[in-house]
């Protein structure tokens, strides 16, 4: 409920600016790797940090959208992730991934049996509040957007099991994007307040602590070519459960704009301990077409 | 007397070019400050090289579907000439400016946020068949940038 509350809220901040201009509508008009990639969230950002820009190729004149198929290979688990989102207006996004963690055969191991897969999804909804990360070129101000995501784990029984206060959670977000054109750098910064253990996929809070805690997203990254990006991201985890230690996340990455309309981004991906599991590490590969 | 006036307003007006109505002249209607130095007007390959680019990008921008209407109807000789003056002073080059100022060049146009975004497109397109480095186009593209606020009216 207080979720629907909230997205209504959103869109009745995005509406009424819109009509008054009566701006001729256009889809389209953002600049090559602009709207950056999606995130194993489903929101538009880097790889795992969430980031101001809003989804599509969208302006403040049209509605974008975009879909992604994310796959982050480990040497115990898989993780696969598919979303979409729509930008209205530059101004609005709104989001939906799901997230499958393959256990393969270290589920044997935890007692979940082989193959045993742990699931959620999440709704997410951002709205950029100030700020225009591209052209504000002259100043320091960022472009700054708030988001929030709901996310439902799918196996309610088992994050109970070990630990987890709840299978259903929210977090809450403030993220922070810059473009320094002139020496071809993008920044970005989130503050994310969470519970969520291991995104969510081991459930939210837990025996550990049981409530919410302020988390840091950071990505930085280097124009190679109007198509051409790389970098590096970091992301803080709450660590809430007592049965396992979760580390923080880390990724190099490269994101290529292949075409107009599609993207693929390659990186080395560290996720730490996972339920035990040490040495989460390995290839995290993403495909992500945007209108 | 209409005879002088007549004739001192083609006087001012260059050759191949349609009169435009009175302004302040003034290098501060480029829009943006320039460089301290010439290195980036010498990596652009000063003015050979900024006429090459200037020329194409209006090229660009009149076989382009996205906006080749905003083009239609202009001075495009006149266009040419301030574009390579702004570039020249924006880039170090140390010319002077004398065109009229960024909002009331594009006064009247309703550019959008996406015509912006083409032409920048077509720009750097321009910039790169030039043979101009990654990193000095996007020194350029910065300064050009915030123009956006007083360009962009719809």
């Amino acid at each position: 409920m207080r979720m629907r509350l909230f997205c209504l809220a959103i869109l009745s901040l995005c509406l009424p600016a819109s009509p008054i201009l009566a701006a001729e509508y256009r889809s389209g008009g953002k600049l090559l790797l602009t709207d950056g990639i999606s995130t194993v969230e489903g929101a538009g950002g880097g790889g795992i940090a969430s980031w101001a820009t809003i989804a599509g190729q969208e302006t403040d004149a049209g509605i974008g959208g975009a879909a992604h198929a994310t796959l982050v290979a480990l040497p115990a688990f898989t993780l696969t992730a598919l979303g979409a989102s729509i930008g209205l207006r530059d101004r609005v996004e709104l989001s939906y991934g799901r997230q499958r963690f393959d256990t393969r055969a270290a589920g044997a191991a935890l007692g979940l049996g082989r193959g045993f897969t742990f699931g959620q999804d999440i709704v997410g909804a951002k709205l950029r509040l100030v700020g225009d990360a591209v052209y504000d070129q002259d100043r320091w101000l960022p472009q700054i957007s708030v988001g929030i995501q709901y996310k439902r784990a799918n196996q309610d029984t088992v994050v109970r099991a070990v630990g987890a206060a709840q299978s259903r959670g929210t977090d809450l977000y403030v993220a922070a994007t810059k473009l320094l054109l002139a020496e071809g750098l993008v920044l970005n910064g989130t503050l994310r307040w969470t519970k969520a253990n291991q995104l969510g996929l081991l459930g939210f809070g837990g025996d550990g602590r049981r409530g919410r805690s302020v988390q840091f997203e950071g990505s930085a990254a280097k124009l190679l070519s109007s198509r051409l990006v790389v970098g590096a991201e970091f992301r803080s985890k709450p660590d809430n459960l007592r049965f396992a230690r979760e580390d923080h996340a880390f990724d190099l990455f490269a994101a290529w704009a292949i075409a107009r309309h599609l993207t693929v981004t390659a990186a080395y991906a560290d996720l730490g301990s996972i339920a035990t599991v040490r040495r989460q590490r390995g290839p995290f590969l993403s495909l992500r077409t945007a209108f | 007397m209409i005879l002088t006036l007549a004739l001192s307003l083609a006087l001012q007006t260059p050759p191949g070019e349609e009169s435009v109505a009175p302004y302040a002249r003034s290098d501060a209607n480029a829009g943006a400050t320039p460089f301290p130095d010439d290195r980036l007007w010498r990596t652009f390959g000063a003015a050979p090289g900024v006429a090459r680019i200037v020329d194409r990008l209006v090229e660009l921008n009149q076989n382009d579907p996205r906006i080749a209407d905003i083009f239609k109807g202009q001075d495009l000789v006149r266009l040419r000439r301030v574009l390579k003056e702004q570039f020249c002073y924006i880039l170090g080059g140390g010319c002077t400016y004398s065109g009229r100022d960024m909002k009331a060049a594009h006064h009247n146009m309703g550019l959008q946020t996406a015509d912006m975004a083409a032409l920048v497109e077509n720009l750097q397109r321009a910039m790169r068949e030039s043979g101009v480095p990654f990193a000095a186009q996007n020194q350029l593209l910065a300064k050009l940038a915030p123009m956006k606020r007083v360009v962009v009216t719809r």
